[in-house]
């Protein structure tokens, strides 16, 4: 049975980890290896090995240009790897703190109308944000928030908030009432008991969501192109930038951007995979 | 309509500790979960509220927590009116049915939980969480976390959590309702140990009639949103207010009977048509129908008596539950020993110890005969 398992999840892990391999092995070549016709696969330290074997030689330079700016570009590579992680960052943060927020009052209050409020939120994820893209350039013309990065944030904040509330609200509703109820008899208000009692046990939940708001953030491209051609530009918009290029699209750099870009998305994942997993038992209430 | 007995127990205070009245709550769903409680509760006395799911005893509890907002009606509590007060200006100590630690504390930390916005030291928290945990038996379990503990000991840890801060008033959901029955027997006896130990007023809730018994200073027995009966257990199972109440309340029930009243010799008696059985009740005046109800220990073997056949036996060790066939219907005995099945005995039906009830109303029709304070209940008892 063992045996089996690994004849799926081997041949599995090695075709979803092919791209990746790929990108890496790209990295690691120079501007006309990675364009040559034939594929060379096995990097060597050997500086002298003429294009178009099976070998060829690595060279760290992809990752040194990454440094400089690369030619017809403002800034190096890192400065638009910051502006994702600023914007992602924040944007995660704040709707997993509106979504809790809203989601714990959805959740414990008698609010009217509750189900028309959710299905409302819900709703707003039913067309493509872009759909939306031309009011909200006009919008933000107005408000003079093209270019910035409180924009990309709000922007993404917005997006992300129902789904952070719909989570958010799904794993509050599986705390059982008891533990606040217990807090308001110990002497607590009910804000302790929310701090105090609530926080903590939504803490598997808030991580969840903050991985889906990260990663919806992380690679958002429409808006983010739409919205910016100079100061908040995020790393997906600066690397479809670089078509057309007057040298030739830098492959290598390329690569080397892309892994170093998708590695603290894929850290975040595993550092919170055994929230997602849901793993943590929801206390000792039986139910 | 008919006004439920209210127990002439004897006050030992002017004032009562803890006072409902006209409690009243309806669900914004339209349920009627209480339907307008009057109690009043000394200080130090130990209240069961008894009755079967839904009859609105739990309610009744967490509003006297502040954890349900009262449609109508008042809780005053120690001369304060608490009605509207949210639970941590109550100074209550609650325990759950399902324990509701907190799970990502360790016991000790859930113990000093409820002193630590109180402004109490550190050094009086773990002074008193020492006191408690001895009580409690739990010293060995302080550092471990909720989901290590079994069923009885996650109680005693929330029982002590309930303790440590010497509230007003305990008030118990089912505390018991979840535990194996060893630690069930074990805990019952503690919490009434330490109520009496710390003579604090107690209110428990619970659908368990020998546990209600066991503990009560005073038993509530509730149906429907209200008060069936107030009295002590003695109160409650020899003179049930009410049909509900009779069957309710012991385990099995009383034995009912649906019969008719008639002239009977010297007397009048109760008897079913067609069966040539009289048991003499000693009323002067009484209704033409009743139902007869009598407990299964007070009904014997007999040489002489009702006649009837055995068709079940309850074998349980120290007695049995013998269901007999007889004119009268099929009655349940407490018998010191096990019967036959098919055996044709004779049963005595203690008279002193009968129960009458109005078969339209299920009130009592009084306390059973041979009671020095014979008085009527209910509706007036027309003579014909």
């Amino acid at each position: 049975m063992r045996g089996w398992r690994w004849l799926v999840i081997v041949p599995y892990f090695l075709l979803a980890t092919l791209p990746l391999c790929w990108l890496f092995l790209t990295s690691l070549k120079t501007q006309e290896a990675a364009i040559s016709s034939t594929a060379s696969l096995i990097p060597t330290t050997d500086e002298n090995i003429a294009p178009g074997g099976l070998k060829f030689s690595a060279t760290g330079d992809a990752y040194r240009k990454l440094a400089t700016p690369h030619t017809g570009k403002a800034h190096a590579f890192f400065h638009y790897l910051f502006n994702s992680v600023i914007i992602g960052l924040l944007s995660a943060l704040a709707s997993v703190v509106l979504g809790t927020g809203c989601a714990y009052g959805f959740s414990r209050f008698r609010i009217a109308g509750t189900r028309d409020w959710l299905f409302f939120i819900f709703s707003t994820r039913f067309l493509p944000p872009l759909a939306v893209v031309v009011p909200v350039l006009m919008m933000y013309r107005l408000f003079d928030l093209p270019n910035t990065h409180l924009g990309l944030i709000l922007l993404y904040t917005a997006f992300n908030l129902s789904l952070a509330v719909w989570l958010m609200k799904g794993f509050i509703d599986e705390i059982p009432r008891a533990y606040e109820e217990a807090a308001l008899v110990d002497g607590y208000s009910p804000f302790q008991a929310f701090y105090k009692i609530i926080l903590p046990h939504s803490a598997t939940g808030m991580a969840v969501t903050a991985v889906f708001c990260l990663i919806s953030a992380w690679n958002e491209y429409g808006f983010a192109l739409a919205l910016n051609n100079a100061e908040a530009v995020t790393v997906p918009v600066y690397f479809a930038g670089l078509q057309g290029n007057i040298q030739g699209i830098p492959w290598p750099q390329i690569a080397a951007g892309v892994l170093i870009f998708v590695v603290p998305i894929a850290v975040f994942t595993v550092l919170v995979r055994k929230h997602l997993l849901r793993g943590v038992t929801f206390g000792t209430i039986k139910q | 309509m008919v006004s439920p007995h209210r127990a002439t127990h004897k006050r030992e205070t002017p004032m009562p500790f803890l006072e409902l009245q006209n409690l009243q709550k309806t669900y914004p769903d339209g349920t009627r979960a209480v339907r307008g409680i009057d109690l009043a509760v000394d200080e130090g006395e130990f209240i069961v509220l008894l009755g079967p799911s839904g009859c609105g005893k739990t309610t009744t509890l967490r509003m006297i927590a502040g954890l349900e907002d009262p449609t109508d009606g008042q809780i005053v509590l120690g001369n304060r009116n608490v009605t509207h007060l949210p639970p941590s200006q109550r100074d209550v100590g609650f325990v759950f049915q399902f324990y509701a630690l907190y799970p990502h504390m360790t016991a000790k930390k859930n113990i000093a939980f409820p002193l630590e916005n109180i402004g109490t030291s550190p050094s009086d928290i773990d002074a008193t969480i020492d006191r408690v945990a001895r009580a409690l038996g739990i010293e060995a379990l302080l550092d471990q976390y909720p989901r290590q503990l079994s069923g009885g000991d996650q109680q005693r840890v929330s029982l002590a959590r309930a303790m440590v801060r010497t509230p007003d008033v305990y008030l118990m959901d089912e505390p018991l309702g979840t535990l194996d029955a060893e630690h069930r027997l074990e805990l019952r006896a503690f919490i009434r140990r330490q109520q009496l130990a710390l003579s604090t007023t107690a209110i428990y809730v619970t659908h368990d009639q020998e546990e209600a018994m066991s503990l009560a200073d005073r038993m509530v027995v509730m149906e429907g949103g209200k008060i069936k009966q107030t009295g002590s257990p003695p109160e409650i199972y020899n003179h049930p207010a009410d049909l509900f109440v009779a069957n309710f309340v012991g385990s099995p029930g009383m034995n009912l009977i649906d019969g008719q009243i008639v002239q009977h010799e010297d007397g009048l008696a109760f008897t079913r048509l067609g069966a040539n059985v009289h048991i003499p009740i000693h009323l002067r005046v009484a209704p033409p129908r009743a139902i007869l109800g009598i407990r299964p220990e007070f009904i014997r073997p007999a040489n002489r008596g009702v006649p009837g056949k055995v068709v079940l036996g309850e074998y349980l060790g120290s007695h049995a539950y013998v269901h007999v066939d007889t004119p009268l219907g099929e009655l349940v005995m407490h018998a010191p020993d096990r019967f036959a099945i098919g055996e044709s005995i004779h049963l005595r039906l203690d008279e002193g110890r009968v129960c009458l009830f109005d078969p339209d109303t299920g009130m009592a029709l009084a306390r059973s005969a041979g009671m020095k304070d014979v008085k009527l209940y209910g509706r007036s008892i027309s003579q014909n």
